[in-house]
């Protein structure tokens, strides 16, 4: 794509990605600076449409950014007021975890609210776009401009492409954005993030990053049994004891509750399909209580980064930084990281305002003004806890955390992550075939069913997003041993393993995908490249998701 | 010659639609707007013409939220050299909306009115027509196809028996098909430069235009679920299905 000629537009500082992170750093720069001029893309038809998370928010980094959000109208209208927490020992019994709060503090949500990260991305925008920043959601970011080792900008993607990659008749080139900085603020596995770590070799000597699906329903219930502030987490059945994961229930705004399911992407039971244990963990009474009688609003999933600090690579490169998840400043057990990301956000502010005045190419006291912040105390307490249920499984790790929670993560060791997550997979003749049951259309339902309430639109003619790298792979480790393991982790149903019984074939339904970048990280030989389809494309999700 | 373009702001059509659980309407609150697809159709030939020199202004129009302003950037991104925003919260029926245009018409003397046949949310396919007969204009719906002449504009129109080739003199309210035309994807500096035209904006409480409701909304519903089809194996297993199962023959 890069012998068409394109238009150029220039910025100090240039953001990809509408989220929490790139939001935050977009408005920390122009409280600094009010005269830089900064451009945000998002590859969204608008911000917060692909925004995904449950979300309880802790607003120590919004009180930092914005002392006067309740003014602002932020839209944070739901403390949480009770909290609870379930192992689930089989589908039927579950045992209450006492919330030891001097204990556990990752578990105290006092002080913390329920809200739709979606909404409160718009809301962001709004601020953003006040203080004079150029916000441009339905462009994506599709290429890297380096020029004498510097990333110098991106070019957007190319709109009105037909499927062999023709011009259409309303071809519109994407343009070169350039900038003095650029800030990726693309979210866990972003497509451009992932180059800058191969390119800039930002992940030497950390660990493999590991990730996680969360799969998300938006529910409205009848008002006797809304409960605002209630939240409710569970670990345990139907997951068995080495894989991680639970869900999550939280009853917020008008009579909605959020309720999703994180499975750790470290599995290794290429048969486990992440979307249908979502599906059965609803028939466990102490969830479907809560959903019985109500119905689906919307549906959606996303990756997220699980590694912690172990797994957070070189934070700055030449002419750039990263921020967010992008970057991997989950906490997970708070399974928060939307302040994390919006403080990485506000620290890559201050580093760039500095490499501003000092003209240095590489912006690189973003790195130490990180390890200062509050954001690394809290990371480096914590980083023993998902590595521990990688390490013991589930029952043990959680005695584990009981201890290292109590000494605040003071052991003179550190858990690593040894293998990516798609090395983990063990072919499908040595695991046990899992039988899900049949959904029902009112507590559970189909994968089709399902993609449907996430409003997905992707042009019709526009060229595959989704490429194998090498066709062939597929059927030698894909199907001979695996299975088609994409067939199951995909919660969208892009993956369909066709004529199986004679000649074995893979159909990408590119189409259905809601962006959530499973497959990129969980393929096998890693042959299976996610890029950015046309901007605008994608789910729609709408407000209070 | 000016073109004046109609633009309603509406629930984007790729939103599944969801039913408030009082039955009373469609639920808008944080859901993705858009332009009404026909519109869109209908400022992209505009463009197309005052790009050929035939037109020289495309001026916009939405009524609606303050949000509908949204709207009209969207369509000067495209090319629109100016907007008008009559504001009202109040939800309009076509002979309102019709009369509101009336008055735009009358203040801004466009030769052409060129218009989405229908607004995508309620499908009414009415105002085009309500506001060429309160001129006493012209009126070409369905258009797939628009050229004009020294006053006049041929059109082709879709019927049930194919294509009808009309010629209208100006001026005239003409509606557009989806067929007319493919729209453009606006351009960065494209939408930023729309971000600097102008917009006037009026309240319509200010205009002193009737608009009383007339009809009043029962119902909505969602519409019945389609059941999923069947494979049949013979010829006699459908005919049995039609006969017993679905009592159609």
């Amino acid at each position: 794509m890069s012998n068409i000629a394109r238009e150029q537009m220039e910025f100090d500082v240039l953001i990809i990605g509408g989220g929490p992170a790139g939001l935050s750093a977009a408005i920390r720069l122009k409280q600094l600076a009010p005269s830089v001029e900064i451009c945000l893309i998002e590859k969204a038809s608008e911000i917060g449409a692909h925004i995904v998370s449950g979300a309880v928010l802790e607003p120590t980094a919004l009180n930092e950014l914005f002392p006067d959000w309740k003014q602002r109208n932020a839209p944070l209208d739901t403390p949480v007021n009770h909290e609870r927490m379930f192992y689930l020992s089989n589908e039927e019994k579950s045992t209450a975890i006492p919330i030891i709060k001097p204990l556990m503090p990752a578990m105290n949500n006092h002080g913390n609210f329920i809200v739709s990260l979606g909404d409160f991305c718009r809301w962001l925008a709004a601020q953003a776009e006040e203080l004079g920043v150029e916000v441009f959601p339905g462009f994506s970011g599709r290429e890297l401009i380096i020029e004498d080792d510097k990333v110098v900008g991106v070019i957007t993607g190319d709109m009105g492409l037909e499927k062999d990659g023709s011009q259409g008749s309303n071809f519109e080139p994407g343009m070169e954005l350039r900038a003095k900085y650029t800030i990726f603020a693309e979210g866990c596995r972003g497509s451009l993030s992932k180059k800058l770590m191969d390119q800039f070799k930002l992940r030497q000597s950390v660990d493999p990053q590991t990730y996680g699906i969360g799969i998300k329903e938006l529910w409205e219930i009848p008002a006797h049994k809304h409960k605002p502030g209630y939240i409710q987490h569970s670990f345990g059945w139907p997951l068995d004891d080495r894989t991680y994961g639970g869900s999550w229930l939280y009853h917020f705004g008008d009579n909605l509750v959020s309720f999703g399911f994180v499975v750790g992407l470290d599995y290794s039971n290429p048969w486990l399909s992440p979307f249908e244990e979502m599906q059965r963990s609803k028939n466990h009474p102490v969830i479907k209580y809560h959903l019985e009688g109500g119905r689906r609003i919307s549906y959606s999933a996303r990756a997220l980064s699980e590694g912690g600090l172990q797994s957070v690579p070189k934070l700055s490169f030449p002419g750039g930084l990263l921020v967010g998840d992008a970057a991997g400043f989950l906490n997970v057990p708070k399974i928060k990281g939307t302040h994390t990301s919006m403080k990485s956000g506000m620290v890559a502010a201050e580093a760039i305002v500095e490499a501003l005045t000092t003209q240095e190419i590489e912006p690189i006291s973003y790195q130490f003004r990180m390890r200062k912040s509050w954001v690394y105390k809290e990371l480096h307490q914590v980083r023993n806890i998902r590595p521990a249920f990688a390490k013991f499984g589930a029952k043990i790790a959680t005695l584990y955390t009981g201890f290292d929670s109590m000494v605040r993560g003071k052991v003179p060791w550190t858990f690593h992550h040894g293998l990516g997550d798609y090395e983990k997979l063990k072919a499908a003749s040595l695991c046990q075939k899992i039988e899900y049951p049949k959904s029902d259309d009112e507590l559970t339902f189909t994968r089709e069913s399902s993609v449907f309430l996430a409003n997905i639109d992707h042009r019709d003619n526009q060229p595959l997003h989704l490429k194998l790298k090498n066709m062939s792979i597929w059927k030698t480790v894909n199907w001979e041993t695996f299975k088609s393991p994409e067939s199951r982790y995909c919660p969208a149903g892009v993956y369909e393993a066709v004529d199986i019984d004679k000649e074995p074939k893979l159909q990408i339904n590119s189409q259905n995908c809601i962006h959530c970048k499973t497959c990129d990280i969980k393929d096998p030989t890693q042959n299976i490249d996610w890029e950015t389809p046309e901007g605008g494309s994608g789910p729609n999700y709408p407000g209070g998701m | 010659m000016k073109i004046l373009v109609p633009v309603k702001r509406v629930v984007d059509s790729n939103i599944k639609p969801l039913v408030k659980s009082d039955n009373s309407g469609v639920e808008v609150g944080g859901v993705k707007m858009s332009m009404n697809p026909f519109d869109e159709t209908a400022v992209e030939e505009a463009v197309r013409l005052k790009e050929q020199k035939i037109v020289s202004e495309v001026v916009v129009i939405s009524i609606g939220e303050a949000k509908s302003q949204d709207t009209l950037r969207t369509a000067m991104a495209m090319g629109a050299d100016r907007g008008v925003l009559v504001t009202s919260e109040d939800a309009l029926e076509s002979l309102s909306v019709a009369k509101i245009l009336q008055h735009f018409v009358t203040k801004e003397q466009p030769d052409i009115v060129l218009m989405g046949k229908q607004a995508s949310d309620d499908d009414m396919n009415a105002t085009g027509q309500i506001l060429a007969a309160k001129l006493g204009w012209a009126q070409g719906t369905f258009v797939s196809k628009l050229e004009l002449s020294e006053g006049k504009a041929q059109i082709t129109r879709e019927i049930d028996d194919g294509q009808e080739i009309l010629e209208l003199v100006l001026p005239a309210v003409i509606t557009t098909d989806l067929r007319l035309n493919e729209p453009r994807f606006a351009s960065l500096p494209n939408i930023m430069k729309a971000k600097k035209k102008p917009i006037e904006t009026v309240a319509l409480a200010d205009l002193g235009i009737d608009t009383a409701v007339r009809l009043e909304v029962k119902s909505v519903a969602e519409s019945s679920s389609v059941r999923e089809g069947v494979i049949v194996s013979s010829v006699e297993e459908l005919m049995d299905k039609l006969q017993n199962e679905a009592k159609v023959i």
